[in-house]
């Protein structure tokens, strides 16, 4: 097992450098993870109290996410990073960077080679396919929080599938703006049974967790949760017969590669406020810009 | 033409190069060594120790300078390190009663067996900027190695019985049972609700002293009163023993410095049972009196639900002490505001343009069907 070396305490205490294990975290840490993994696995949407970790990025930075990876994570693997979409926000480089030091496994940007993908707020446009993990990194775990700040509460409401407080919510949105007023962090239901939080994802990709090929990780570090939807499971939106979901459009395609079916981001290019609107899925539009260009 | 924004790994390098330039300061200044750290800022060493949850005095120092001396990431620093290390197994309990006492104060009485050792305190020091400090050690005055030989020469380094067990032995005081099952462990297993004395207690060991020492102070001002006496501080050394498994009887295997503080507390009676004090209990890496008395304060207030207390402050309520208490995940979640969050604003920046009937520019229309 390759165990990269830091210089971190040898300076200290004058002695040989330190070590840290395949993918920084030790083996039964690994386990003890694993364990929850299946048991979130094997009850889809549940929050799994787990023995989360300091790890060396901060807390709210992707240290459940990290977790996750680490834990899945094979010396075959090819990792793939995504903040924003992007693979080259500073904090994917950070993470990705991470496991290819401690870990060294092969990155990569392209989402059709990567077997592993760690993700903050998006999901790539590029459908998933099976044998393909996705883990997402969770600020919130709970979906009810808003409306409950107990934790004892909230465990009981799922427990007793105690749901009525978020159809009121969004009821109450509907009552006062006319719409559901909740552009991301989406509410689902996962298999008929858990509501769940879909992490910071803009509503857009909801959707593409329903019967995702793929199998899908979520971890919140400091709050010590982990829960999964496992490959084909039923995700739906919430939402009312007569306001039923929908996701964000675009009237115009990608200024740069011409894509009509991505999620855009809108940016301010100068002074006076002029904006055009570009794929927030960086591999996405690079790859569509190449295949527009062939043609 | 716009180009989707790039270069995040050499800017993230070059701030760790200005950030290692920053962190040395003016190079004709000479270097601050670990050592010097730990010798020299040992109360900021004994902060990082205690909430960083490591006992290493040179890893608490090699943090602090890496950390620039904010002492929040230093501990930060030391828990990414603990955190990877494996476990040996546990120690026997310590027992504090048996402590090699260097400074020991009662409030509750004049005079206890074993006196009152005042040890190395500023409570009686006048806080006067002492220029002298400044000066190169070979222009400072005589009088301060005279002082510290004096201290030296009277320092106290026996044992003496606990404070409380006077209390204990007069029936006035419930003495402190031992739980039948191995105590909990946060940095092992996620925190759950209700969470026993334990738990609690391992948690406001690790807490950041800001936050006890507030919520401490909260309940003083009557947001939870408990009518508290310091009944003991101690700080000393305490002797740390091992089972191996397979020797089957204790090893000494080092000591530690502790500061323990047990705090009197207000009155309760139980069912048919005689009106009694009750106990806050704090204890904590290195010399850190005020972490240890704030947590003594919050453990008690923290038991309110034990003796039927009407909750009547935030120091009281376990759910929201406990996950809010530690600075490293505070910390990191304030903070991680900093990451972008584009794809999120960009959906609210839709949200509210479809709901004031606006759909400028780029046409976006987050509501289609409608």
């Amino acid at each position: 097992m390759p165990a990269p070396t830091s210089k971190a305490a040898g300076q200290a205490t004058g002695q040989s450098v330190v070590s840290y294990n395949f993918a920084y975290m030790d083996e039964q840490t690994k386990r003890m993870i694993r364990r929850s993994l299946l048991k979130a696995v094997a009850i889809p949407g549940y929050q799994v109290p787990f023995g989360g970790r300091e790890m060396p990025m901060p807390y709210g930075w992707g240290t459940g996410g990290m977790q996750v990876s680490a834990a899945v994570m094979g010396k075959e693997d090819v990792f793939k990073v995504i903040d924003q979409g992007s693979d080259d926000t500073t904090n994917a480089v950070s993470i990705r960077a991470f496991f290819a030091r401690v870990a060294g496994i092969r990155t990569t940007t392209a989402t059709v080679e990567a077997t592993l993908i760690q993700t903050r707020h998006r999901i790539p446009e590029q459908a998933l396919r099976e044998g393909q993990i996705m883990v997402y990194q969770v600020p919130i775990p709970e979906p009810l929080r808003w409306m409950e700040p107990s934790e004892a509460e909230t465990r009981a409401m799922h427990a007793l599938e105690e749901y009525g407080v978020m159809h009121v919510k969004l009821y109450e949105d509907i009552a006062r703006h006319g719409e559901i007023a909740t552009s991301f962090d989406y509410p689902v239901l996962v298999n008929k049974r858990y509501v769940m939080s879909p992490s910071p994802l803009p509503k857009f990709d909801n959707p593409k967790m329903n019967q995702c090929p793929a199998l899908q990780l979520f971890g919140a570090g400091r709050e010590k949760r982990i829960y999964a939807i496992p490959p084909y499971t039923t995700v739906t939106s919430l939402d009312f017969e007569d306001y039923p979901f929908a996701v964000q459009r675009w009237d115009v395609p990608c200024a740069l590669c011409g894509a009509t079916d991505s999620y855009l981001d809108e940016i301010i290019t100068d002074d006076t406020g002029a904006r055009m609107f570009v794929c927030s899925d960086t591999d996405h539009c690079a790859r569509h810009a190449v295949a527009r260009d062939m043609q | 033409m716009y180009v989707a924004v790039k270069g995040g790994e050499k800017a993230i390098r070059n701030a760790h190069r200005l950030l290692a330039e920053k962190r040395r300061g003016d190079t004709s200044v000479p270097e601050v060594g670990v050592d010097q750290i730990r010798e020299q800022l040992s109360l900021a060493v004994d902060r990082v120790m205690a909430e960083g949850s490591l006992y290493d005095r040179d890893l608490a120092a090699l943090a602090i300078k890496q950390a620039r001396g904010d002492l929040v990431e230093a501990i930060f620093l030391l828990r990414a390190y603990r955190t990877t290390l494996p476990r040996v197994g546990t120690s026997q309990p310590l027992d504090t009663a048996a402590m090699h006492v260097r400074r020991r104060i009662s409030a509750t009485y004049k005079d206890v067996p074993g006196g009152q050792v005042l040890g190395p305190t500023f409570d009686y020091t006048h806080r006067l900027l002492d220029a002298d400090l400044s000066l190169p050690a070979e222009h400072q005055p005589e009088t301060r190695s005279e002082t510290a030989q004096d201290e030296k020469a009277s320092s106290f380094t026996g044992t003496c019985p606990k404070v409380l067990s006077f209390l204990e032995k007069e029936g006035l005081l419930p003495p402190e049972e031992g739980a039948d099952s191995p105590p909990g462990d946060l940095t092992r297993q996620a925190l759950e609700l209700p969470a026993g004395r334990d738990i609690r207690l391992q948690n406001l060991a690790r807490a950041d002293e800001g936050l006890l020492l507030a919520l401490a102070y909260s309940t003083q001002r009557g947001f939870g009163s408990t009518h508290p006496f310091a009944g003991e501080i101690r700080m000393g050394e305490v002797e740390v023993f091992f089972t191996p498994e397979e020797l089957g009887f204790p090893v000494l295997v080092g000591e530690v410095t502790l500061t323990e503080c047990e705090s009197v507390n207000n009155l309760t009676a139980a069912k048919g049972q005689p009106v009694s004090f009750t106990r806050g209990y704090g204890l904590a890496f290195g010399e850190s009196e005020r972490k240890a008395i704030s947590m003594a304060l919050v453990d008690r207030a923290l038991r309110a639900g034990e003796f039927d207390e009407e909750e009547r402050g935030p120091a009281q309520n376990a759910e929201f002490v406990l996950y809010h208490s530690d600075n490293v995940e505070a910390s990191g979640f304030v903070q991680h505001l900093k990451l972008p969050h584009y794809v999120d604003f960009q959906a609210d920046l839709a949200l509210v343009r479809a709901l004031r009937g606006k759909t400028d520019m780029g046409g976006n229309d987050a509501c289609p069907d409608k």
